[in-house]
């Protein structure tokens, strides 16, 4: 588990070198191959992974699986790498996902197969990389990398707005990121060089540097989450990604923006960020309310899906600025919950999608007539979605409402509409597309399930289930992290 | 048996196997095996539960973990069972209303095309609701409390087709979701005061925040204590249908009839009821929350009692019936009588699932008609129908000696004495339900099965149809289309139901006769409850005044809310045998308040209108003018319209000309020069 570990290294490149490899199988007989050699990557890639589970000491707080080489030695810049019970999650999340797109895509895409598994490996690698980089270039490199691919995405393969929804993420995440730079070469320069982001953790500051970094860093996950009220690139963005990108967008890329803020904002401004607990609190309930009403009025299911994102994402903020072990952990099991039910919402959403060609729920009605298996997993993940007991949505929502409860009873207040709303708009959708009649031709034309879109569908459905069944090995993981972490923000760094 | 834990374990997982296995194979392997390993499962289930009460009767009882969910903060949020006294009464009239309620399907929903798949709902519905009664923490008995929601919803819109089944439903679920909202912050409240959910550690340690206020609100103090209850009773609200969240509850009588019984009238419902009776150390520190509960149950006895009487519908009869005996159990709560609660839970289980099953059994032999006006003289065709619907609207009228008559009197007894603020104005709508329980009872029986026979008469459209007209404003779908024909084809006779319908209603029939006889005596009175219902000052009371079951009989003759009910019943005799003419004069002569009945208070609409629609347009609002206007529209492209225009302008500079550029060149440096020449000076 010492610097001689290449397991992370692995689950960046061995993803990477599938992807530039499939890069090559281009030609219209090299379909198939192209799609076999993702998938085998993809597992490759899973597999990779999985030592990260089996070998992980939860006991210890500090970076495990640690890696080291430096690489722009003038300026102190280390390939470093290094996960801990916040971090290690999501890798695994994400290489798991990434099999998931790779199967949904199989015969839904037929235009450019060979770029299109390609950027999705190649992206599920950088992330791997955001979520393992320790070092604070080595983390921006692949922070900005990674959206190159979805840009693609979203560009090559996307609706007919794709060109308005990609300007206008650009136009979000560009501030935010030049920010973000600008707060890492001061930290550069506070710590006499060191771009270690755990140096950063260390280094004392004062209040005044403290809020500045906090707003630096804030301006640029906010984005990712995405928080009320820069939020709205995210619905237009789902709309125009094709199935995959939006399983990606939502299940995985959201997440970057939440882990930013555990990795920088409550860390290296640990004051800042209680001084400023108010108002992120403020935001998230914002987010989890005004989102959630109106999720209840979009008419397009993508839309619907991204708002209910949005909306659940605001229990991850939430969860980190109470400053509990509840609220911290059960932000992070939302997040990795959230990643499969979104993930879920939106294959299922693209299984309609191929077969109608419509996103609209008007254009539904009556679908379990025809297609009872799906109906079966609809209902599924809709009472997932709806934070349901026994499904992993219940578990981050539940645990941040037991932390919310503890520092103030309008925050569980607020939170808890969730409860009624996500219901609402969730079953209110499921009811409209699943349920009824038969509502006209192409609906009764409909095919159920095949086994390939039975096989994606289960194997979210058994996680779904099996998370919010038995969550404790989750979060027996986070604990030492999440509590090193509670204790240094408790601490602060004024004294 | 009881001690262990894997014989404990089978008891809910029996039923989840069957409704796994019906649920998957149930289509390929057929129906004979989707109903026998359902009842295969419940049949388990309930034979455990007979040898686990063995053991709680012989003194035992247990308490511990299955395993560990999660772990927070040091804290373990377990899974486990709690079993005493009252989680084996639950267990045993949950698993056997549910063996009931399979057979009674077999007949049911024999032409139904969603057989096995009924059969797979009703033995997961078992399964939750055992985990509910049998949890022993706050965790768990919200899984249970979720899941059971979750099948109501799943088996209120079993009929997909029918837009008034999957708006109730949805209506049912979410109504469902506000009182969970309130369980929620009542078990926040548990968690961030006492750190645990355990019921044992939290019982135990209630005492210790007896004085402790907490301010919600700036400048306004609350016990803890009180909030804690009030938070955990609107939970109840939702699930046992109290006024105002039970709007949910007549119309989820849009599901199948035998799930009208089991989930809706015996089991599902009286959650809530369970649910106090469970939190009986908490609520007994809290008059507030006490006086609290007594009046939403008078309210709900009361009121929804007076709807039943303008009712066409069979079921809706027996629905608003069932609002208003949850009432009942709720005031006992209120009361103190934790205890009377329980056993009017027992005992109405009993007898409503007979109103619910003899009125399925009508259905079927009407073929599928609801109005009753279109019913009559049935005793003749339905003779076992008949008699059981008849001990079963004796019972709910609280007649001696049925079984409803013992829990229904010692209700009313224990609000008399109790000593919760308020309970002298729930003791007279206690009494004067009593009466609207009579009438509606009876007009029920003599409307559906005496007098005149209607079944070809056509001055009625379809109560069925008629009664959802009204609240579908937004389903503009065709009802009729959905519905296969219903009632009788001209000159067609009814005819008595199966035995797979009628033996379950005779088995249930006899413990709805004699169930309150033989358990009055320990439930209320004796040590059977002693180890998991803190005893009050009212049980304390009504004990010295109780000198057996007989007397309780012979003494209730000489008591007001015998000749109320009596009155009640001869009422109805009156309007529906005597004078048929008569209701439909008073419901001329009292047009607005029979207006306000049939209108149910107006509260769906008001709902319809204030929550749902109003919801729906607060999002377009938001959406329409907070994102897309303010926040996209100034924010997002105003900046790339601010960017554009900036550089359109700086664009117009660099025109590619080389004279502008030289000409821009020169001035520029001798604007320079100009500068530097004076600042040198």
């Amino acid at each position: 588990m010492q610097s001689s570990s290449i397991t992370l290294s692995l689950t960046i490149w061995v993803p990477i070198l599938a992807g530039v490899l499939t890069l090559f199988l281009n030609s219209e007989r090299q379909k198939d191959s192209a799609r076999w050699v993702a998938l085998i990557g993809s597992i490759l890639g899973l597999a990779v992974a999985i030592p990260l589970w089996t070998g992980f000491d939860n006991a210890s707080s500090a970076m495990q699986f640690v890696e080291r080489t430096s690489w722009v030695s003038r300026f102190n810049i280390n390939y470093a790498l290094g996960v801990d019970g916040i971090s290690m999650l999501f890798v695994l999340l994400n290489s798991f996902t990434t099999i998931l797109v790779v199967i949904a895509a199989w015969e839904v895409i037929q235009d450019k197969v060979s770029q299109y598994l390609a950027a999705f490996l190649i992206m599920s690698g950088l992330i791997n990389g955001v979520f393992a980089a320790t070092d604070a270039i080595l983390f921006y490199l692949f922070f900005e990398a990674m959206l190159i691919p979805m840009f693609l995405i979203i560009g090559v393969w996307g609706g007919p707005r794709r060109v308005y929804a990609a300007v206008k993420f650009f136009l979000y995440t560009l501030l935010g990121s030049l920010l973000m730079l600008a707060a890492l070469i001061y930290l550069y320069n506070v710590t006499n060089g060191s771009f270690d982001i755990s140096d950063y953790h260390r280094v004392p500051l004062g209040m005044t540097a403290q809020t500045l970094l906090f707003f630096a860093f804030f301006a640029s996950f906010s984005v990712k989450v995405p928080m009320w009220p820069v939020h709205t690139w995210l619905p237009d963005a789902h709309v125009e990604a094709p199935t995959g990108g939006s399983v990606i967008l939502a299940a995985i890329t959201l997440k970057i923006g939440a882990y930013g803020f555990l990795r920088f904002n409550l860390p290296i401004a640990p004051d800042a960020s209680h001084a400023l607990a108010g108002f992120m609190i403020t935001l998230s309930l914002i987010a989890v309310v005004y989102i959630g009403f109106v999720a209840l009025a979009q008419t397009d299911m993508k839309k619907l899906v991204a708002y209910s994102s949005i909306s659940h994402m605001g229990f991850v903020t939430l969860g980190f600025f109470i400053f509990n072990a509840q609220g911290m952990e059960g932000g992070l099991v939302q997040m990795v919950s959230h990643g499969f039910i979104s993930a879920a919402m939106f294959l299922c959403i693209g299984v309609l999608y191929d077969r109608v060609h419509s996103r609209e729920i008007s254009a539904y009605g009556g679908v379990v007539n025809t297609m009872p298996k799906f109906a079966f997993f609809a209902v599924l993940f809709g009472m997932a979605n709806s934070g349901l007991p026994a499904t992993s949505g219940f578990v981050g929502e539940f645990m941040v409402i037991l932390g919310a409860m503890k520092v103030n009873f309008w925050f569980a207040f607020a939170a808890a509409i969730t409860l009624i709303l996500g219901a609402a708009y969730t079953l209110w959708m499921v009811k409209r597309v699943v349920f009824g009649d038969i509502a006209n031709d192409d609906v009764r034309a409909l095919k159920d399930l095949n086994g390939r879109e039975m096989l994606f569908l289960s194997i979210l459905a058994i996680a779904v289930l099996v998370m919010g069944i038995w969550p404790q090995p989750f979060t027996d993981v986070m604990h030492s992290s999440v509590d090193a972490l509670l204790k240094h923000v408790a601490t602060g760094k004024l004294n | 048996m009881i001690q262990n834990k894997l014989a404990l374990l089978a008891i809910p997982l029996l039923p989840l196997l069957g409704a796994v296995l019906a649920g998957f194979f149930g289509r390929a392997l057929g129906r004979t095996f989707a109903h026998s390993v359902t009842i295969l499962g419940v049949t388990g289930a309930f034979t455990l539960s007979c040898f686990v009460f063995q053991d709680v009767q012989a003194g035992q009882a247990f308490n511990g973990a299955v395993y560990t969910w999660l772990v927070t903060d040091g804290i373990p949020l377990q899974v486990g069972f709690l079993i005493d006294s009252l989680t084996v009464t639950m267990m045993l009239v949950v698993t056997f209303v549910s063996l009931m309620v399979h057979i009674y399907t077999i007949g049911y929903m024999a032409e139904d095309e969603g057989y096995t798949r009924f059969f797979a709902y009703i033995s997961l519905f078992t399964f939750s609701m055992l985990m509910l009664v049998m949890s022993n923490n706050f965790l768990q008995l919200f899984f249970g409390w979720e899941a059971v929601g979750l099948v109501s919803y799943l088996l209120i819109g079993f009929w997909y087709k029918r837009p008034t089944a999957i708006y109730a439903n949805l209506k049912a679920f979410l109504v469902n979701r506000v009182g969970d909202f309130g369980f929620l912050l009542g078990i926040g409240l548990i968690f961030a005061y006492f750190g645990t959910l355990d019921y044992g550690t939290v019982f135990s340690q209630a005492a210790k925040f007896k004085d402790t206020l907490i301010e919600v609100v700036p400048g306004w103090h609350w016990a803890l204590l009180t909030a804690i209850c009030i938070c955990l009773f609107i939970g109840a609200m939702g699930k046992s249908a109290q006024f105002p969240l039970h709007v949910w509850l007549p119309d989820s009588m849009e599901g199948p009839t035998p799930i009208s019984a089991l989930i809706h009238a015996a089991t599902m419902v009286t959650a809530g009821i369970f649910m106090v009776a469970r939190m009986s150390p908490l609520f007994e520190m809290s008059q507030t929350a006490l006086a609290f509960v007594l009046a939403i149950g008078s309210i709900t006895a009361f009121f929804m009692a007076l709807i039943a009487i303008v009712q066409y519908d069979i079921k809706r009869v027996v629905a608003y019936s069932t609002l208003s005996q949850l009432g009942y159990m709720t005031m006992a709560l209120g009361a103190g009588a934790y205890q009377a609660g329980i056993f009017h839970l027992m005992t109405h289980a009993f007898f409503k699932a007979v109103l619910f099953l003899g009125a399925g059994s009508v259905i079927i032999a009407m073929h599928h008609e609801q109005d009753m006006r279109k019913m009559g003289g049935l005793r003749k065709y339905l003779p076992i129908t008949y008699f059981t619907v008849l001990i079963g609207a004796l019972a709910n009228a609280g007649f001696p000696p049925f079984a409803g008559f013992f829990s229904k009197d010692s209700i009313i007894e224990a609000i008399h004495m109790s000593q919760t603020p308020g309970h002298i104005i729930a003791y007279y709508a206690a009494l004067a339900g009593v009466f609207v329980g009579g009438l509606y009872s009876f007009r029920l029986v003599f409307f559906a099965f005496h007098g005149k026979e209607r079944f070809h008469d056509d001055a009625y459209g379809h109560a069925h149809d008629h009664a959802h007209d009204k609240h579908d404003a937004h389903d503009k779908h065709d009802d009729h289309a959905d519905h296969e024909h219903h009632g009788l084809a001209p000159g067609e006779k009814p005819h008595e139901t199966p035995w797979v319908v009628t033996l379950p209603l005779i088995l249930l029939a006899i413990p709805s006769v004699l169930i309150g006889w033989m358990a009055i005596e320990p439930m209320l009175y004796g040590n059977y409850f002693i180890d998991s219902i803190v005893p009050t000052d009212t049980m304390a009371m009504m004990k010295k005044e109780f000198h057996g079951a007989w007397a309780m009989v012979t003494h209730g003759l000489m008591t007001p809310p015998f000749w109320l009910a009596l009155g009640g019943a001869a009422t109805a005799w009156y309007c529906y045998i005597l004078k048929p003419e008569l209701p439909a004069k008073i419901r001329a002569a009292f047009a607005a308040p029979v207006k306000l009945l049939e209108e149910k208070y107006y509260f769906d609409r008001f709902n319809d209108w204030f929550f749902a629609a109003g919801a729906r347009n607060l999002g377009r609002g938001l959406w329409k003018f907070g994102d897309v206007t303010i926040i996209d529209g100034i924010m997002v492209n105003g900046t790339a319209k601010l960017i554009g225009w900036f550089s359109g302008v700086a664009r117009k500079v660099q025109t590619g000309y080389l004279y502008t550029y030289a000409f821009t060149m020169i001035i520029g440096v001798f604007g320079f020069l100009t500068i530097v020449y004076f600042k040198l000076r």
